[in-house]
């Protein structure tokens, strides 16, 4: 196995919240938000890492640490060798450039007033990327890269669709060549058949530049698409995390598997002959109850109250994420069992 | 357990054409029907004109033209006279919309809210509205249901207002359900159990749903029956089986073929190239041209009329009979 580029050691993410002036009075204390909580994992150069979770599961939190817009409580977070937590000065800021986020709304991160030049020669410049005479040539080159026309440079943010944006924020995390983007949501925004161009460009740049993907998402078909590897989280903590396609074809965690389950599938219902009623393909929901709040965990396993093969062990107990007789990690008691 | 066809469709649009000043015109010949029992799926993209279809049913369009014929059970909607708009709105058709935080006043405790649409739609007794709206929101999974009536819409998830705004629209005892995109800001496993809440609903009291989604999973789990709809217009329309295996437009095979999930992981996609038409005066051709990998010359002449392909298939493409099957039936 290649060397891990970025290596996270029991992250953990907390948010105060506010407390009402009552039960301040009262002495009550200020509730805390584990929004992410002892998460370890690690990336391999060139690799793309799906993280999957419904929200509230600290995934976007967890992106955010990475790229250090959040500091986090606890733990290490360690790029090529280099503890990346205690850089300061010039190094903080080179591994800001190494380390670059693209975000769901390209809108509301680009500055409306700037043109696209302007946008992508801000961050040559600041970053010192190229001398500046090189920076007209250097934004045709992004341009190009992420293939809008040359004349896209003259514009500003409000003449793009939906899908232009999103590939000027991908060109604009380009402008300082980094080695690993961390894409929150990147086509969550977007219509279906405009997400097929950006998820293409995001394979595409893999590809040629040899680049790291965070890939963090809510939709299941986009992870099993472009990740080789998927963590799943649920309330702050990976759950399981694999292979993506031997996990999705035989997922060992039951919050994995009714997260599957739960994900509509477009298959016809002809095909589905079993279940099938009146022509429809429906059966029970695969999971009741709700998510608790990242402010109310549940002891023990968090996904116990809503977990349909939950044994009293699961109440006390919290299960490690460890292989358990599985091909890879599993955070549940009951993972190793043949039952 | 096919139902058996009933005569009259509950609902009948024909030729629906929806224009905002001075000259959008965002619905341009929409023709759809629903029957009793049966769950459709309005489909499209955003700018399709779904959404505001869904509100032309029920006359909530302000500021637009709407033309063209909602028949209610054979009356015409857009028609109507006030007083009978009124009662067929809730008692005929009763809407549930996408962000229920919108829909729902946040100010009122949810059963308050319940007991306004009893009170305008039955003859129910004060005390009789409160077991009335208890069991409503026992029978959309709401639990502890009597304690939940004092509930403010902050209080509840967002699972749960959905599923108090379900109440809601039940309280008037709806023929006919229009949901907009009621999971979209939900959660996936939430969004399950909402979705099986809808269809045991339709089962339960052998009420029609029409449900307006972007999304063809949800469609391909839950309708019958699914009309796509492009810039305005309806593209094809049949039984969701025969639709997903067989598409009958050159829009659906390709919206089909740019989704993951077909091929191989990290292969590359299909994606349509360009984008869904500005909005304007109708055009007198097909308004998926410019995207087409099918179109020819005749296209772009003048408007593909809407044919029956085959038996309760249609389709406005001229391609239709070129268009792969998309899986061995």
């Amino acid at each position: 196995m290649t060397p891990a580029l970025l290596e996270v050691e029991h992250l953990s993410k907390r948010f105060p919240l506010r407390r009402t002036a009552f039960d301040a009075l009262r002495g009550h204390p200020r509730p805390i938000l584990q929004a992410v909580n002892d998460v370890s994992l690690s990336v391999a150069r060139g690799e793309a890492l799906g993280i999957v979770g419904e929200s509230g599961c600290g995934k976007s939190t967890l992106a955010r640490c990475l790229v250090r817009l959040h500091d986090p409580d606890s733990g290490t977070i360690r790029y090529d060798g280099a503890d990346v937590l205690a850089l300061a000065g010039a190094a903080r800021r080179a591994f800001n450039r190494r380390v670059q986020m693209v975000f769901q709304d390209p809108y509301g991160s680009l500055n409306p007033r700037m043109t696209i030049h302007d946008a992508l020669a801000e961050a040559l410049r600041v970053h010192a990327v190229v001398p500046p005479a090189a920076i007209p040539a250097r934004v045709a080159e992004l341009l190009a890269l992420v293939h809008l026309p040359p004349d896209a440079a003259t514009r500003r943010p409000h003449a793009f669709s939906g899908g232009q944006r999103q590939r000027i924020g991908i060109a604009r995390a380009l402008a300082v060549e980094p080695a690993i983007i961390v894409a929150d949501e990147p086509v969550s925004a977007l219509d279906v058949s405009v997400q097929a161009q950006i998820v293409n460009l995001f394979l595409e740049l893999q590809e040629r530049l040899g680049l790291t993907l965070l890939f963090i998402t809510h939709d299941l078909r986009l992870v099993r698409h472009v990740t080789h590897r998927v963590a799943v989280m649920y309330l702050g903590r990976i759950v399981e995390i694999g292979p993506t396609p031997a996990l999705f074809a035989a997922p060992r965690h039951p919050y994995t598997q009714a997260l599957l389950a739960a994900a509509p599938r477009l298959v016809a219902p002809s095909l589905v002959a079993p279940s099938l009623v009146g022509g429809r393909r429906r059966r029970e929901a695969a999971t009741r109850g709700e998510l608790p709040g990242g402010a109310a965990i549940p002891a023990g396993c968090a996904f116990h109250p809503r977990c349909p093969v939950a044994v009293e062990r699961c109440r006390r107990e919290l299960p490690s994420l460890t292989p358990r007789g599985t091909p890879w990690p599993v955070a549940c008691h009951l993972a190793g069992d043949p039952a | 357990m096919t139902p058996l066809l009933p005569m009259t469709p509950l609902l009948e649009v024909r030729d629906l054409a929806i224009t905002f000043a001075p000259a959008a015109r965002v619905v341009d010949g929409v023709d759809f029907r629903i029957m009793p029992g049966e769950v459709l799926g309005l489909v499209g993209e955003s700018g399709s004109g779904k959404s505001v279809t869904l509100r032309a049913l029920l006359r909530l369009l302000h500021g637009a033209r709407v033309e063209g014929h909602v028949l209610w059970k054979g009356r015409d909607v857009l028609a109507m006279p006030d007083a009978e708009l009124r009662a067929m709105r809730g008692r005929g058709m009763a809407a549930v919309f996408q962000e229920p935080t919108a829909a729902l006043n946040p100010v009122l405790p949810i059963g308050l809210q319940i007991d306004e649409s009893l009170a305008a739609h039955t003859d129910l007794s004060g005390a009789a509205r409160r077991r009335r709206a208890i069991e409503l929101l026992g029978e959309v999974g709401i639990a502890d249901a009597a304690r939940r009536l004092g509930a403010y819409p902050h209080e509840l998830s967002g699972g749960q207002r959905q599923r108090a705004m379900i109440a809601i629209a039940l309280a008037a005892g709806p023929e006919l359900l229009l949901a907009d995109e009621p999971t979209t800001a939900l959660d996936v496993t939430i969004q399950d159990q909402i979705l099986a809440l809808l269809l045991r609903l339709v089962a339960d009291r052998h009420m029609g749903l029409l449900l307006v989604t972007h999304d063809l999973g949800v469609v391909a789990e839950t309708c019958d029956r699914m009309v796509v709809l492009y810039a305005g217009r309806v593209a094809e329309a049949g039984s969701v089986a025969d639709l997903l295996r067989q598409p009958r437009h050159a829009y659906t095979d390709a919206l089909l073929r740019s989704m993951p999930g077909e091929g191989e992981a990290r292969t590359r996609l299909s994606p349509i190239p360009g984008m869904a038409p500005k909005l304007g005066r109708p055009l007198d051709a097909c308004a998926f041209v410019p995207r087409c990998s099918y179109a020819s010359p005749e296209c772009s002449a003048h408007r593909p009329p809407m044919v029956a392909v085959e038996p309760r298939r249609l389709s406005a493409c001229i391609a239709w009979n070129r268009l792969p099957a998309r899986v061995a039936a």
